[in-house]
């Protein structure tokens, strides 16, 4: 329904992005996914519950565009230890709440809950996740401008986190 | 298992896997080696008011950190002297002047003196206030406050703090003295990283140079790679100012140098380190250069050093204000905390430098992180091979060591590793029935 100057964008359309996005993830698809980033956009995952500070104080995640890039390809590596045997990840999502819809400007906001399954050789994570993307249309497609992954049990000590939750 | 065993798997350059698999050496460390150390408990900004406290462990030790009314910080076994119920499971709060049981509302003051029980008069005549247990929660034997960072001993009587540390406590002093105010604030909590290995792989791997462009080749490596693939761009990514260094060739780990100190603290990156080449932060010299002069203000910036090790389990990073603390929580299972600290009187910018360095190395989502704990979870499962009993430490080991003084060497030498384990075995067997002359103080 989109007709590329965004102006006919629905809600429907911008919910779908954002389980096309999860079905990257867990499909492994990560070229594909990083051409869906805006080159300024950062992913944050929080340490702290409800931390308001992502760079004074730390967070689990705070990744530029060269941190994502990095991350990417080094989960392709041939001396890429800890993905000997690779992981693999599953996103349950709940359907997104869209919290700002401003077709004309190109700006959206979603907030979807989640359930995150990671898992590699015997072991297998489960992490419930609330996932805000700020989304800008650009050319008549989505990019994420944005995207912050807060964990519910941040708090808790974790063993290897090693794909995008 | 004795003193004789304990000392029989410490040998020149080598030590039994036992130290790394054994439960019932890590029940002895718990007993001995902690409880004769001086233990990491906390940072006393974690506690700025009366009342305020923090619940963490010495060794397994449950213990609380406390402001006490008189401003002192006490460090208090957490169980109340009736039944053993935890006095407090969160992590930090305030209990204003008194601790209180929530399971039958004993009292007691902050520094864990009892103060009431309900319906007293049921204990008239029973003999309580004459035990242990009558007399409130129990303190541990020693605490020192240390420029703001707060030691244990357990033991009521052993090595004294300045004993323990000597020459070692000037990692602090210099991370400390990097603060124009002169001291430094905890930042935020901590990174909790979970590891399914034994707590002194950890502690050994701070000093271990040879590893970190083989086991990151994956992070730093890439990392250089796609820097190049860019143009080699101005100003760099921040990654390529933390991550990349760790690619540096081994001549540059073995000109960084590494010191060592009796009782089994060391330190890497004497000359230099992979800290060294930082990009400056606008206004933070300036600072520095108004609180101690030029001169010294110099010699606190120049000096780099990589990885402090605080014999038994914690690491201070001078140049990026941070500590590491390694709890054993069993042979195979250590909790890893990651702490950074704000530099009071410096640019918030170098609080934002000591968080990236931490969520980009020593967070569970680290990639950085990862390789380290791929491999100390690999060996942990591997030194089960009943077909070889010892791990190889000898590297640049050449004749008998002598770890009661100083010494620096090459860099990529694990005399480090050696003296830890010398340190290891000391305060191990030193509180043994069968250690001959060795009583406490």
């Amino acid at each position: 329904m989109s007709e590329g100057n965004g102006t006919m964008t629905t809600r429907d359309d911008v919910i779908d992005f954002i389980y096309a996005e999860t079905r990257m993830l867990d499909e492994g698809r990560y070229t594909e996914w990083l051409d869906l980033w805006l080159p300024d956009a950062v992913y944050w995952m929080p340490l702290d519950y409800k931390q308001a500070d992502p760079v004074n104080a730390t967070s689990f995640l705070y990744e530029d565009n060269f941190m994502l890039r990095l991350r990417v390809e080094r989960l392709n590596g041939e001396r890429t230890f800890s993905q000997k045997p690779k992981s693999r990840c599953h996103h349950v999502i709940q359907r997104p709440f869209v919290d700002l819809f401003e077709p004309e400007a190109g700006r959206f906001q979603t907030v979807t809950n989640m359930h995150y399954v990671e898992t590699r050789l015997d072991e297998q994570q489960l992490l419930a996740l609330t996932v805000t993307h700020d989304l800008a249309m650009v050319d008549g497609a989505f990019r994420i401008a944005g995207k912050k992954v807060e964990l519910l049990n941040c708090d808790a000590a974790f063993g290897n986190i090693q794909l995008l939750p | 298992m004795n003193a004789d065993d304990i000392r029989a798997m410490v040998q020149p350059g080598r030590v039994h896997r036992d130290v790394y698999i054994s439960n019932a050496v890590y029940q002895l460390e718990m007993r001995h080696l902690f409880t004769n150390a001086w233990v990491f408990v906390g940072h006393d900004s974690q506690t700025p008011n009366k009342g305020d406290y923090i619940t963490t462990q010495v060794g397994d030790q449950p213990v609380i950190m406390v402001r006490h009314t008189d401003g002192e910080v006490k460090v208090l076994y957490n169980r109340c002297p009736h039944k053993g119920t935890k006095i407090a499971i969160d992590r930090a709060g305030n209990t204003g002047k008194f601790f209180r049981c929530p399971y039958h509302a004993w009292s007691f003051k902050t520094d864990g003196c009892l103060l009431a029980i309900p319906l007293k008069k049921g204990y008239e005549g029973t003999g309580l206030s004459e035990t242990q247990n009558g007399k409130g929660m129990q303190a541990v034997g020693a605490v020192h406050n240390y420029r703001g960072f707060v030691f244990a001993r357990l033991a009521e009587d052993g090595i004294g703090f300045q004993d323990f540390f000597g020459g070692s406590l000037s990692s602090i002093d210099n991370m400390v003295d990097r603060a124009p105010a002169g001291r430094v604030e905890i930042s935020g909590p901590p990174l909790r990283y979970m590891h399914k290995c034994n707590w002194k792989m950890l502690v050994e791997n701070q000093t271990d140079t040879c590893h970190p462009m083989v086991a990151h080749e994956s992070s730093a490596g890439t990392a250089v790679k796609i820097y190049e693939q860019m143009g080699n761009p101005e100003p760099r990514p921040p990654a390529m100012q933390i991550i990349a260094p760790f690619m540096s060739p081994y001549e540059f780990f073995e000109d960084m140098g590494i010191r060592t100190w009796p009782n089994g603290h060391g330190h890497t990156g004497v000359n230099m380190s992979i800290h060294s080449k930082y990009d400056a932060i606008p206004g933070y010299f300036e600072a520095m250069v108004e609180s101690y002069g030029e001169e010294r203000a110099k010699a606190i910036l120049d000096e780099n050093r990589h990885n402090t090790v605080y014999f038994p389990n914690i690491m201070v990073k001078a140049p990026l204000t941070q500590l590491r603390n390694f709890i054993p929580l069993g042979a195979d299972r250590t909790l890893v905390e990651s702490y950074v600290y704000r530099l009071v009187g410096a640019p918030e910018q170098l609080t934002a430098m000591s968080a990236m360095y931490n969520r980009m190395i020593n967070a569970p989502t680290s990639i950085v992180g990862h390789d380290d704990l791929e491999m100390y979870e690999r060996a942990q499962e591997g030194l089960h091979a009943e077909g070889m009993q010892w791990v190889d430490i000898r590297r640049l080991h050449t004749g008998p060591e002598d770890f009661e003084t100083e010494a620096v060497e090459n860099g990529t030498t694990e005399r480090q590793m050696r003296n830890q384990f010398h340190a290891w075995a000391k305060f191990m067997t030193m509180s043994m029935e069968d250690a001959p002359g060795v009583a406490a103080e």
